[in-house]
């Protein structure tokens, strides 16, 4: 189709600064190779990813605490077609973990080729600094 | 609570639409539903606008300022719905409330969206953004084929649906999408086309999932009064209305074989509608990709869990099965204009109601004049089931 005349916004730049104050620890765990989550001292609900306030009694006093990394994989995806800011990745496996504190984790999963990864298999959760220097987490393959 | 008619639709062409900005695009789906109604816009007391990519995707921040004043509204209480998918669903059910409640006698939905005034990747960016961009785009760059692709992995693993199955449904709505000259996508495909396509996020591929597409739908509904003051012989009532919503996070959802919100949301539809699944005539559902179909289904009780490929397999949802699904070709060929898809699935519905769809072919043969709208927003994250009923 031919192009339609068309004249171009203003470009503008975006860019968040987005508050991790109360979930700091999280994000400090992670460069320390923890993956922690939160769990209400009054429900004992365990929430991943970390809740500062618990959603299920509304109490705000939380306890931290390190998931164990023995994960199940529930389900899981190869991200071929990428969105802009991940171009520059190749593409990248995404997968929905148990842990057997009952939460679960979507996080990239690495060490496999494709064609092995099964629903139901168990993989490992680690906690890790990525190339772009995020603090992040993935699943990888157990020990 | 006051009985709800749907008194006239409207619909623009669906497709890539860069000859016109939002407004115009709203314009040419408004101005047939008042025709159809028969009615002036200074007759509309309310308009709730379904539109989700403003300011993102397209320039406009306020796409129901410009697009009331573009379409002769201004003065008339407006308001923007987002439901992300199911934009166009909430503005329908906020203007039937609207009318239901009493406080308006007339109000319209109108849904539109411009989708393709940006770049293929930044608009996977945004719509994968749409969920928790925190916990699961920041990090992990999951796109919304990605999300349903996780469904379709569960839903494979555990009830043994192939990609020959979720192949179907494409080649199902391919079909009603090539006798639907309103569709963005016309042309007849196989389960080999879909096959052999490229993969988008595994197992799903670019034949599995729905276009981008510009578009807008406008509904214009009215209290029973009106529908007698104004002679209107053909009203559609709006028998029921159903919506629930679901988790942001993916890793919170009950499972991956089926959408919660989906389950609940056409639970109250037909308890409001005292109606029960065998009495539907035809039903459009949300299949923005091929395996949400599938999941559609199951969760509004087309048949038992785990058996939406079987009905698929057996032509059930074809016209002369037991209910035919998305025979305007569904998101999937007819196209998705995000926040207009809701009040799209109500103008086709309405059609075929009235029996007056404008191709024969794709004409639903109808025994209890009952249809139902699904309609998902996000992947999972919001739902609404609307029952018509003329």
């Amino acid at each position: 189709m031919a192009a339609m005349p068309s004249i171009k916004s203003r470009e503008m730049k975006i860019v968040q600064d987005i508050p991790i104050s109360k979930t700091l620890q999280f994000w400090e765990g992670l460069k320390q190779g923890k993956v922690l989550a939160t769990k209400c001292k009054k429900c004992e609900t365990v929430y991943f990813p970390p809740a500062a306030d618990c959603p299920k009694c509304l109490a705000s006093d939380m306890e931290w605490i390190e998931l164990s990394n023995e994960a199940t994989i529930e389900t899981f995806t190869h991200v071929v077609i990428r969105p802009t800011t991940f171009q520059q990745n190749k593409p990248y496996t995404v997968a929905i973990g148990r842990l057997k504190e009952g939460v679960r984790v979507l996080a990239w999963l690495t060490g496999f080729k494709l064609s092995e990864v099964k629903v139901g298999m168990k993989v490992k959760l680690v906690a890790k600094v990525s190339s772009e220097g995020n603090p992040t987490y993935e699943f990888t393959r157990p020990e | 609570m006051r009985k709800v008619a749907i008194i006239g639709v409207g619909s623009s062409k669906i497709g890539v639409r860069n000859d016109v900005n939002v407004a115009e695009l709203a314009f040419e789906a408004f101005k047939p539903s008042v025709d159809d109604a028969k009615i002036a816009p200074k007759d509309i007391e309310f308009v709730a606008v379904g539109s989700t990519g403003a300011g993102a995707w397209y320039e406009e921040l306020l796409p129901a300022v410009v697009s009331a004043e573009y379409c002769g509204l201004t003065g008339a209480g407006l308001v923007r719905c987002e439901a992300a998918c199911a934009s166009g669903s909430a503005a329908f059910s906020t203007a039937y409330w609207a009318v239901a409640s009493g406080q308006a006698d007339i109000a319209a939905a109108l849904g539109v969206e411009k989708m393709r005034e940006i770049d293929t990747p930044t608009m996977m960016e945004w719509i994968g953004r749409a969920g928790y961009y925190l916990w699961e785009f920041h990090n992990f760059g999951l796109t919304f084929p990605a999300y349903y692709a996780l469904y379709a992995t569960a839903h494979m693993a555990k009830y043994g649906t192939t990609e020959e199955d979720l192949a179907l449904v494409a080649v199902k709505n391919h079909k009603y999408a090539s006798m639907n000259p309103i569709a963005h996508l016309q042309n007849r495909i196989t389960v080999d086309d879909v096959l052999s396509s490229m993969v988008i996020a595994s197992p799903l591929k670019l034949f599995d999932c729905c276009p981008t597409s510009d578009g807008a739908a406008s509904i214009i509904l009215a209290s029973e009064e009106k529908v007698k003051e104004l002679n209107i012989d053909a009203p559609v009532w709006v028998a029921g209305v159903g919506y629930a919503s679901g988790t942001a996070n993916m890793s919170k959802r009950l499972d991956y074989v089926g959408l919660e919100a989906s389950v609940l949301a056409s639970q109250k539809a037909y308890k409001m509608a005292n109606v029960t699944p065998d009495l539907l005539d035809v039903a459009v559902v949300h299949d923005c990709f091929t395996i949400a179909e599938i999941l559609a289904y199951e969760d509004i009780g087309l048949c038992k869990k785990g058996e939406g490929a079987k009905l698929l397999r057996e032509g059930q949802t074809e016209i002369g099965g037991k209910i035919p699904v998305n025979i305007d070709g569904g998101l999937k060929a007819k196209g998705h204009p995000i926040g207009a898809t809701g009040c799209s699935m109500i103008y086709e519905l309405a059609k075929q109601l009235r029996e007056e769809t404008v191709e024969k072919s794709r004409q639903a043969p109808m025994k209890n004049y009952i249809a139902l709208a699904h309609n998902v927003g996000g992947t999972g994250h919001y739902c609404y089931v609307t029952i018509l009923r003329r």
